[in-house]
């Protein structure tokens, strides 16, 4: 075994405890939600009689450590359990709308740090330039608006005033069909399914709804370039490099930049996680089916095993998106060896 | 099973024949397609099953077990106060009957079924797919039995396939709530023998089957679901149950934010929006065609707890009767949107419901009810209200909260989560001063009382026991409307029920609709989305 692939593996087992903390806290965190999921899902005429049933039914009538084991015991055979309000497998509705949620946040991402980093570099290159008094703009801005109030402006603007934008009613406008499902991101598997009118449809669906969330997550991308630059350019080794007469191109790009990388890629994993949480408002205005709404939705009825779920594979993302972290990490910094953890 | 969809198909059904095409749309098609044929509506709520029977279902779904499932007999149909269609509650029509006769003494119902009537898999609907139908009703518990229960339908027995054509239910005792009760969404006829053939030894009824897979005669079937996105209905061109709908499909499409359903409407993206808010009801109707239809049987009321001991003093009661302003909520909770429900006459004249009470907004006629009553040095009360249901809740608490300091009752208004709302108030009973909806499916007023004031009855949130009420309802709940003894028996439930107070009422509320483009819009009493006589412009 090499000592990076090892390295992983540990990691992964370092995981272990992690994810075990998070099933027993789900478990009762979920269980002390206010609200009686029996009396909701036995329905608005229910007599005390069929909320018995119910909850019968659901298996809330054993006492706590028993519905626990039962828990446990199914998730190790991979059973995420039944969700009563979707009537579906939770691992089913996760399924269906994790690539949702996951393709509107990667989009805006990328969209935030195409503009985000070179922004903070030009930013850190020149500082009270005008370059950095519109970086200090768009940060304001980004971090002060609210999500949901950007995207129901942006959908007034370009869908209501200036009718560019299509209809804001999800991931597909009614006319078309989905692509057959590959990835569940649907600008792949249009694209895999070279039907480029789908992919088209699908691009245009996801534009306000990405540049809304792009514009949350460019503020803290921007700023955490620009700081790492400055303390990147300032920094010994850029004034030897310079003294040495290495172009200049090549001391910020080769140099500052790689160096300023590191702390640019820890945002980037921070921003990545909270904005699959903020999703849960630009997700309502523009009707996206993703993982946020059902979560909130599986909060309100108090749907256990919904809740459960989701938190559990969130968790499970965030170990998977440390690991790639730090794994990006190695590859910046060759300094940085796994042995030494 | 969905049918499987194509583009060519997808908006001209060429009969349901797949082609595998991929044809790609042009752009001007949507636009165009989305006319005659094609009806796109919006909806903030999630239809979370195809099965009214399933353990778990909400609301927003009763609409398929309307739109894609027939019953025996439906409600006929009549020009809506507010505009627009609603049902009809004293005309019942034939669906899959064609005709049924009721016996001498009022316990034997005997139904004929339609000759033609066909399930989507062709096979011909029998009196056996309807016993088994509703012995899956009465047999699965929870609110589908409850309902039945409130029709006198109770337990298989009562069901007998004669011959193909013929069934009987037969009745404890005559009602009128009987035959209203077999047209709600409830009783809705399955394919039997295919749900018998997904039934399993631990699903008998197959619940998990039909929660995906509807199997049904009804006007329209199922062409795709997507839970949190999307439901496609597709007609069904042999419906013999009604008049054929005009729209060959229609496309519910599920947009949380009420910001973006308006738009959408406005624009005319969409031919319908359904159940929008009284702001958006009011500020729309001069731009497209808003239908505001005050719901049957339901009321918006101020609920005033018997267990809390201020509230069992009628002075007390009647002086915050008195102190309600009811305009200003009307105007501010409701934005106008249904009907007032104060200021009626102080004699009881007639058997209309809901009505208006004899109280209106008079603060010093309540400070000398509050003067006169035991607790003339005031009191203090939480004021409890749902977080689900605080766009209407929230105002109206503040404006009654305000009145009721004018009068030296202190209030603190206390916020319960939409999950533990019908806990605390509904099954626990415990909250003193609370606010209250409830809309009784059968247009009846022994109906509504029969579930709001009766003790121990869920929607009977104040702990509310009246001998004499109990004696009036359980007289009156079967009895037929033309009855001699019928409307005295009303008439004095309620003046009891203003007397006693423990409801006060605020105003009826409405169930808005927005289109642009499709009329000939129908409300129904279960508040949801009947598509059948939806028409495309």
């Amino acid at each position: 075994m090499s000592p990076r692939l090892r390295a992983i593996v540990m990691r992964l087992v370092q995981a272990i405890p992690v994810v075990i903390g998070v099933v027993v806290i789900s478990f009762i965190l979920t269980r002390a939600l206010p609200g009686d999921p029996a009396v909701y899902f036995a329905g608005a005429a229910a007599d005390e009689a069929s909320i018995a049933e119910v909850r019968e039914a659901m298996g809330l009538d054993k006492p706590l450590p028993q519905q626990f084991l039962r828990y446990v015991l199914d998730l190790v055979q991979g059973d995420f359990g039944q969700s009563v309000s979707s009537g579906q497998p939770v691992i089913t509705d996760l399924a269906n709308r994790l690539p949702a949620s996951l393709e509107l946040t990667l989009t805006a991402l990328i969209l935030s740090c195409a503009i985000a980093i070179p922004l903070g570099v030009l930013a850190a290159k020149k500082p009270g330039s005008f370059v950095d008094q519109l970086c200090r703009v768009l940060v304001t801005a980004g971090v002060s608006l609210p999500t949901f109030f950007t995207g129901i402006v942006l959908v007034y603007i370009f869908y209501y005033l200036l009718e560019i934008a299509p209809s804001p009613l999800g991931r597909l406008d009614f006319a078309y069909i989905e692509p057959d499902s590959i990835t569940g991101f649907y600008l792949i598997d249009a694209a895999i399914a070279g039907d480029w009118e789908t992919w088209f449809a699908a691009f245009k669906q996801i534009i306000l709804p990405a540049v809304t969330l792009a514009l949350f997550t460019l503020a803290p991308i921007a700023r955490m370039t620009r700081a790492a630059m400055l303390s990147a350019l300032s920094s010994d080794f850029i004034r030897t490099a310079k003294a040495a007469g290495l172009n200049n191109t090549r001391v910020t790009y080769g140099y500052a930049f790689r160096n300023a990388l590191l702390p640019i890629v820890t945002t980037l994993g921070m921003v990545f996680s909270f904005s699959l949480g903020a999703n849960v408002l630009v997700e309502k205005v523009f009707a996206w089916p993703g993982i946020g709404s059902y979560a909130v939705e599986a909060l309100v009825v108090s749907d256990y095993a919904a809740v459960q779920g989701f938190v559990l594979s969130m968790a499970l993302l965030f170990v998977t998106l440390n690991l790639v972290i730090d794994l990006t990490y190695s590859l910046i910094d060759p300094r940085i060896g796994f042995e030494s953890k | 099973m969905t049918l499987a969809t194509s583009r060519r198909n997808f908006l001209k059904m060429s009969g349901g024949v797949l082609g595998a095409s991929t044809l790609p749309f042009l752009k001007s098609l949507p636009a165009q397609a989305a006319g005659k044929d094609v009806i796109v509506a919006v909806t903030g709520q999630t239809i979370n099953s195809l099965d009214l029977h399933r353990k778990g279902t909400n609301r927003a779904s009763y609409q398929v077990a309307v739109n894609c499932y027939d019953r025996l007999v439906s409600f006929g149909t009549k020009e809506a106060p507010g505009g627009g269609l609603s049902y009809d509650y004293s005309k019942i029509e034939p669906e899959l009957a064609e005709s049924w006769t009721v016996s001498e003494d009022g316990l034997t119902l005997t139904f004929k079924l339609k000759k033609d009537a066909k399930f989507w898999d062709g096979s011909k609907v029998t009196a056996e797919d309807v016993k088994w139908s509703f012995d899956r009703a009465v047999s699965v518990g929870g609110f589908p039995s409850v309902q039945m229960k409130a029709g006198g339908l109770v337990k298989p027995e009562q069901f007998e396939a004669v011959d193909d054509e013929t069934f009987v239910i037969k009745l404890e005792r005559p009602s009128k709530l009987t035959i209203p009760d077999l047209a709600v969404p409830v009783p809705f006829i399955i394919n039997s023998k295919v749900a018998k053939a997904n039934a399993t030894e631990k699903d008998p009824w197959a619940t998990d089957y039909l929660h995906k897979t509807p199997a049904g005669s009804g006007a329209f079937k199922v062409a795709k679901w997507m839970p949190g996105e999307q439901l496609v209905y597709e007609r069904n061109d042999d419906w013999v149950g009604g008049p054929l709908p005009a729209a060959k499909r229609v496309i519910v499409r599920e947009v949380p934010s009420p910001a973006t359903r308006r738009a959408l409407i406005e624009k005319g993206n969409v031919q319908l929006s359904f159940n929008i808010p009284n702001k958006d009801a009011k500020e729309l109707a001069d731009k497209v065609d808003v239908y505001s239809t005050p719901i049957e049987n339901c009321m918006h009321c101020v609920g005033l707890n018997y267990t809390f001991e201020p509230f069992q003093d009628p002075n007390v009661r009647k002086a915050v009767a008195y102190s309600i302003p009811y305009e200003e909520i009307f105007q501010t909770a409701a934005y106008g949107r249904g009907a007032k429900l104060w200021g009626g006459p102080e004699t009881i004249d007639s058997i209309e419901w809901p009505r208006k009470s004899p109280y209106y907004t008079d603060l010093d006629k309540a400070k000398e009810l509050m003067a006169k009553s035991g607790f003339a040095s005031g009191f203090s009360v939480p004021f409890s209200i749902s977080l689900g249901l605080a766009d209407w809740m929230e105002p109206t608490a503040l404006l009654i909260q305000e009145n009721l300091a004018k009068i030296g009752i202190s209030t603190e208004i206390e916020k319960i989560p939409g999950a533990n709302w019908r806990t605390a108030a509904l099954v626990e009973k415990k909250l003193p001063l609370h606010l209250e909806n409830f809309g009784g499916w059968l247009n009846t007023p022994d109906y509504y009382f029969f579930w709001a004031y009766k003790k121990g009855h869920l929607f009977n949130s104040s702990n509310y026991l009246n001998p004499e009420i109990e004696k009036l309802v359980d007289d009156t709940l079967h009895m037929p409307m033309d009855d001699p003894k019928y409307a005295p028996n009303i008439m004095r439930m309620f003046e009891i029920a203003f007397e006693d107070l423990p409801r006060i009422p605020l105003w009826q509320p409405a169930l808005n609709v927005a289109a642009n483009g499709a009329t000939d819009y129908e409300f129904w009493f279960h508040r949801q989305l009947d598509i059948r006589p939806l028409k495309g412009v």
